[in-house]
């Protein structure tokens, strides 16, 4: 053993003495791949998180952006892609914190967003949330799952199943016992899943209930014109699939009509050639949650409104005041009952205030973002829900001449809008009887009024 | 020292994250000097035998790194333990490492011979390991070190090692750039590399160091086309966006019949594209005789354009975006319809996508507008969008107006008009006068319509509509007469200096038009002109040389009152402009020569401004890249080559079938048999025979063209999977022999009967489907 150092010792000095031949000071810089740095910073414009994958990027690089963000008027407006004299700056806004992170020379944008929301998601998988409270509790965890993710600024291992088998995500037991024994969150064996050939999901997975759950969640994105005519609607869903089985599980799901889906992206689990030859969903799933597909219904004609809302939000020409008179209804529910019915309206400056009756649940105005918030509940559809009563304007100000914008909430259970079924999920690969189930759920995702 | 003091000095630590100044403040010197003494303890910690005590001190040191605050001095106390048995210390010991070698250099050479030692390792993860870090210190003198592990860790076992050794490559370049002879023989080795692990990572090496090297791409090419969607994600980009390069210099245009045309003056809508497509053959023939050979396309050039199509349905955005690139660039334009479908998916993702995203549809927009018009609706603009969304939706809207679709554009663009948010409402009016350029039809509309918006309440509306209106009026003067009277009554009230000095140019230019309005805005404007901003004063002084060109009688001592104004006044460009101008106009004994063409000079006829999409021409960056998104070359970016105009020999790519391309793939299908039957399936044919089917695969493809008749991309898609039926079929012969054994399982499944469901609804039996599905497995899907 000895010797063998010794022998390294020698092979390094001799190393360095043929190194010493050749100046490398004046060799000229290369610049370096991918994300250099990342900054973590809050709502306030403090950095409370640094990292750099290769040599320190001083924090006055930040200027740049606190520049561009004093500029926008709010924090989504500050431009992604921000271009300083010697970095650019590639940032998100995710949960009222900005990541960003400094990249030197050409990369593709999209890649650099796409990783920094992967790592956001990381976060939120490990911790529950992704608040700065939560990140700094966490810190020497976060640390390393930054050094884990990347490798020289270039993404190394990204699936939280690896990730996982690497750091152990904290648990309030854990923490205890930690704190306790002085052990902390690695893990002990080393980890194999890097090594598989399906990178996505980790190894030796053993469960006594082996159950697999699929929510089918679809979102309704419209436009309604002021006469109630829909400009444009589309679905889009996603299903989202909790699968803990033991082993190496081959799962394929099949649907009633896969003839709805007009485009479709997948988790990197899903084989593409099954589907484009049969339409069925085959594939080897991650252990754990995970978004197995996302898809799109087109159809305008396919796409059943749920609600509609009939609005009248006047301003009198003296520019005193307003009245406003809200009523929403069903439409197209499919004889399922809309829960979770909220409207949003958004006013214009000059409103200061507004006084109005409910006949069914609760509103609130804020005057100091302009918006106003009707939360229905359930709907009746015996009963309406109404809304009016009168605004109050500015003193002085002239009658507004922007339009509110109506913006809409709800949720229907047990009903996918588009009518997308599953017909049956079949395991291959294990031997053993898994529990299986599937819920649909309808949400309105970006929909509009106008007025 | 106790566990328990260490625990309230941890309580110290955590209680200054709070603090919004941090170490660096060199004011602060009451931090500064605590520091020093909780590094002694830190040290101490350090020192002892227990391993908790070793990871505390660790885990503080960490937090204060990402915390940024300096911990350099502790660097002896730490680097000792590198050799530490406790992995969890050792890999934070790694992290202290890798953060400050650079700073001590001489101190981090005590490390190296751990990680040699590491390097020989019999476990490939520690291999791994020793070798990333090893090569994460950014110290120069360890670079022959670095060196020969990486030479070393190219020819490992295990494709995880071999892949840490690609991550290294770039690492080692970037801190001794004369390494770089020997760093690509280590990436032509890797690049030979037979599994999904390491193709990403050396590509990515690849495009770092010597992405010139082209040539080292040609025997790979095929092989990387056909492992690239079993790559991940991130490696799949990289690859993609190298092919994309690659094809540009090894294939030909398939789009050159386009290109002619155009450069034959013709203008190519999308519209009539029917007859074109239609007649292509034909009209490929005909000028095959005139010109050149006729288009047939390398089979290559095909394989990378059908193994890269599924990728467009990956969860991935950048993977997404690189093909659509990749089509964009490299496929003939009949194709490249399906990406638009994948681009407007990526429109309901976050903000930040969505910002990346339709820069790029902006700029596909202008030269394939036919693409996205079926997606006109997608982008359309809800109030809750952020303005920069906004803004660029508009743009693409813009874009894909055409006499079809304008008036439905317009009536969505009057919506936006009464937006609260006045940037995107000015951005609004700027469009419909955009569009009010392009399409003949609706100008005099939108002329009305942006008239009506004069009388708006907000000013800055009003003024980015006279500034509109302007440039449009300069279309045709002579029918819009009482629109420039109205607009000179605006002087009056309106505010902004851009808007005014419009206003100013045009009763300037059209004088003639309104000849008893000039001289009495003229007027009004040399009592103020005191007081207003210097591009009015400019354009005062235009008006008054045009007005006493035309009109001298009654305007010869105003000008001469406001050249007078101008000539004290404090701006130089105006005392100039005052000089010049009065010398041109003024006649005057000395100087003649010039005053004769004063009329000619001034009045001369101008062309009416072209209004340009800010996104023109941006498409000689390649999309996707961050040069393209701020139209500007970014440091390191790669010009995306000119097609060559004769083909380079396509030989280059042949591999010939040796020994181990058979025993490594048999290898490789047998383990992933169990796993994942359907990817071993394509890759299986990655061998030999896939220059054959790909072949048979563009006769066919040529030949279903000239059925073909109409267009639309739908119909473009179908004809692409009808050609690739043939290779299908031989596919699906394999696929049954792989499957075999999945029926006996479906089977089996039967026996069990189906599992019990929360609300799994299936209207048939379970026997039924079962057997439907053993059924449908067995029977070849055309039936």
């Amino acid at each position: 053993m000895n010797g063998q150092l010794k022998k390294c010792h020698i092979a390094i000095t001799s190393f360095i003495d043929s190194c010493s031949s050749h100046n490398l000071d004046s060799l000229p810089i290369v610049a370096v791949e991918m994300i250099h740095s990342l900054f973590l910073i809050n709502h306030a414009g403090d950095i409370f998180l640094e990292k750099h994958w290769k040599s320190v990027i001083g924090r006055s690089v930040c200027d740049y952006f606190f520049e561009a963000k004093e500029n926008a008027a709010e924090p989504e407006d500050v431009p992604p892609v921000l271009q300083t004299p010697h970095h650019y700056l590639i940032s998100i806004y995710r949960d009222r914190l900005f990541f960003l992170s400094v990249i030197q020379t050409e990369a593709p944008p999209l890649f650099v967003i796409e990783l920094l929301h992967r790592v956001v998601e990381t976060f939120q998988d490990y911790f529950g949330e992704c608040s700065e409270t939560v990140i700094k509790d966490n810190v020497v965890t976060v640390y390393e799952l930054l050094e884990e993710m990347l490798d020289n600024g270039f993404p190394l291992a990204t699936e939280s199943n690896i990730l996982k088998e690497m750091i152990r995500p904290p648990t309030i037991l854990r923490t205890m016992v930690n704190t306790l024994t002085g052990t902390s969150n690695f893990e002990e064996r080393l980890p194999s899943g890097q090594l598989s050939t399906i990178p996505w999901r980790r190894s030796g997975v053993k469960y006594t209930n082996n159950e697999a759950y699929f929510d089918v969640i679809e979102e309704i994105d419209a436009i309604v014109d002021k006469s109630g005519t829909t400009l444009c609607a589309e679905i889009q869903g996603v299903i989202e699939a909790c699968v803990k089985l033991t082993g190496m599980p081959d799962l394929t799901l099949s649907f009633m009509n896969p003839r709805l889906l007009d485009d479709v992206s997948f988790h990197p689990c899903v084989r593409f050639k099954r589907w484009e030859a049969e339409r069925v969903l085959s594939f080897i799933p991650p252990d754990g949650n995970f978004t197995l597909m996302s898809y799109h219904v087109n159809a305008q004609n396919l796409v059943a409104i749920p609600v509609y809302v009939k609005q009248n939000i006047s301003f009198f020409e003296s520019g005193s005041g307003g009245r406003l008179d809200l009523t929403a209804g069903p439409k197209q529910t499919m004889g399922k009952t809309v829960e979770g019915l909220v409207i949003t309206v958004h006013m214009p400056k000059a409103v200061l205030g507004a006084s109005l009756t409910a006949t069914q649940g609760s509103y609130t105005y804020d005057p100091a973002t302009k918006v106003l918030v009707w939360d229905i509940g359930r709907l009746n559809p015996q009963k309406l829900p109404n809304l009016r009563g009168s605004l109050s304007l500015q003193a002085g100000a002239p009658k507004p001449e922007d339009n509110p914008s109506i913006n809409i909430a709800l949720k229907i259970q047990q009903l996918a809008i588009s009518g997308l079924k599953v017909n049956r999920l079949d395991m291959y690969g294990e031997k053993y009887k898994p529990f299986k189930g599937v819920k649909y759920v309808t949400k309105a995702g970006k929909f509009q009024v106008r007025t | 020292m106790s566990a328990s003091s260490a625990f309230s000095d941890e309580k110290g630590g955590s209680s200054s994250v709070g603090e919004p100044e941090y170490g660096h403040d060199p004011a602060s010197g009451g931090i500064f000097s605590s520091d020093y003494k909780r590094h002694d303890d830190l040290k101490e910690m350090l020192d002892s035998n227990k391993d908790s005590l070793k990871l505390e001190a660790m885990k503080r040191i960490v937090a204060m790194i990402a915390r940024g605050k300096n911990t350099s001095d502790l660097f002896p106390a730490v680097v000792k333990n590198v050799a530490c048995k406790n992995i969890e210390v050792k890999k934070l010991v790694y992290v202290y490492l890798v953060r400050y070698a650079e700073e001590q250099q001489d101190l981090a050479l005590l490390s190296i011979s751990t990680f040699q030692r590491g390097l020989k390792d019999p476990n490939q993860l520690i291999r791994a390991s020793a070798l990333r870090v090893l090569s994460s210190i950014r110290v120069t003198i360890i670079v022959p070190i670095m060196m020969l592990a990486i030479k070393e860790a190219a020819s490992d076992m295990s494709p995880y090692v071999r892949k840490t050794a690609a991550h290294a490559i770039p690492k080692l370049y970037s801190l001794d750039p004369e390494q770089k002879d020997q760093l690509i023989e280590v990436i032509e080795k890797l690049l030979a590399d037979k599994t999904t692990l390491v193709a990403g990572s050396v590509v990515m090496a690849f495009e770092e160091v010597c992405p010139e090297r082209i040539d080292l791409i040609h025997k790979n090419y095929r092989k990387l086309c056909n492992l690239l969607v079993d790559v991940e994600e991130w490696g799949q980009v990289v690859i993609i966006n190298m092919l994309t390069r690659y094809a540009r210099t090894q294939f030909l245009n398939p789009n050159l019949n386009e290109c002619l045309l155009e450069e034959g003056g013709e203008s190519t809508f999308y519209g009539s594209d029917a007859d074109q497509d239609e007649d292509e053959d034909e009209d490929k023939k005909d000028e095959a005789l005139s010109k050149r050979k006729p288009y047939v396309m390398d089979p290559d050039h095909r394989l990378l354009l059908r193994n890269t199509k599924p990728l467009l349905q990956s969860r991935n955005a950048a993977v997404v975006m690189a093909v659509a690139q990749l089509y964009f660039h490299l496929a003939p334009k009949a194709e490249v319809g399906v990406i638009a479908k994948a681009l407007v998916r990526l429109l309901r993702s976050h903000s930040e996508v969505q910002y990346v995203v339709l820069q790029n549809v902006a700029t596909m927009t202008i030269k394939r507008r036919g693409m996205f018009e079926p997606y006109l609706k997608s982008f359309y603009i809800r109030s809750t969008d952020p303005t920069q969304i906004k803004v660029l939706k508009l743009e693409v809207l813009t874009n894909l107006a055409s006499e079809t679709n304008i008036s439905t554009i317009l009536r969505e663009f009057q919506t936006y008009i009464k937006s609260m948010d006045k940037d995107f409402v000015a951005a609004t009016i700027q469009a419909i006068g955009r569009c009010a350029t392009h399409i003949g039809e609706v100008r005099d509309t939108c002329l009305n319509g942006l008239v009506q918006l004069l009388s708006n309440r907000d000013e800055l509306v009003v003024a980015e509509s006279v500034v509109v209106i302007k440039k449009l009026l300069q279309m045709q003067p002579e029918k819009h007469s009482d629109i420039i009277k109205h607009m000179a009554k605006l002087t009056d009230n309106i505010q902004v200096p851009m808007a005014r000095a419009s206003i100013l140019w045009l009763i300037g230019e059209y004088c003639e038009h309104v000849p008893k309005i000039a001289p009495d805005v003229l007027r009004k404007m040399a009592k103020t002109f005191t007081n207003e901003e210097d591009i009015v004063k400019l354009q005062i002084i235009n008006l008054a040389a045009k007005l006493y060109l035309t009109n001298s009688k009654q305007t010869k001592l105003l000008t001469q009152y406001v050249l007078n104004l101008a000539k004290y006044d404090q701006n130089y460009d105006i005392r100039d402009r005052a000089r010049f101008i009065r010398q041109l106009i003024v006649p005057t004994d000395k100087c003649g020569a010039l005053s004769k063409y004063a009329k000619k000079l001034i009045l001369a006829l101008k062309p009416a401004p072209i209004l340009e999409s800010p996104f023109k021409d941006r498409d000689h960056f390649q999309l996707g890249s961050l040069s393209h998104l701020l139209n500007t070359k970014a440091g390191g970016y790669q010009e995306l080559p000119d097609w060559p105009q004769d083909a380079p020999d396509p030989s280059v790519r042949n591999v010939e079938v040796p020994e181990w391309t058979k025993c490594s793939s048999r290898e490789k299908r047998k383990e992933k048999k169990v796993e994942k039957p359907f990817y071993s399936d394509s890759e299986g044919e990655s061998g030999p025979t896939e220059s054959a089917d790909s072949e048979s695969d563009s006769a066919s493809s040529s030949a279903s063209g000239s059925e073909q008749s109409g267009s639309g991309s739908e119909e473009s898609e179908e004809s692409e999977e009808r050609s690739d039926s043939d290779e299908e079929e031989e596919e699906e012969a394999k696929k049954r022999k792989t499957q075999k054994k999945e029926p006996i399982e479906a089977l089996a499944n039967l026996r069990r009967g189906t599992c019990p469901s929360r609300s799994l609804t299936t209207t048939r039996t379970a026997r039924q489907t079962a057997a439907n599905q053993s059924l449908r497995i067995l029977s070849p899907r055309q039936r």
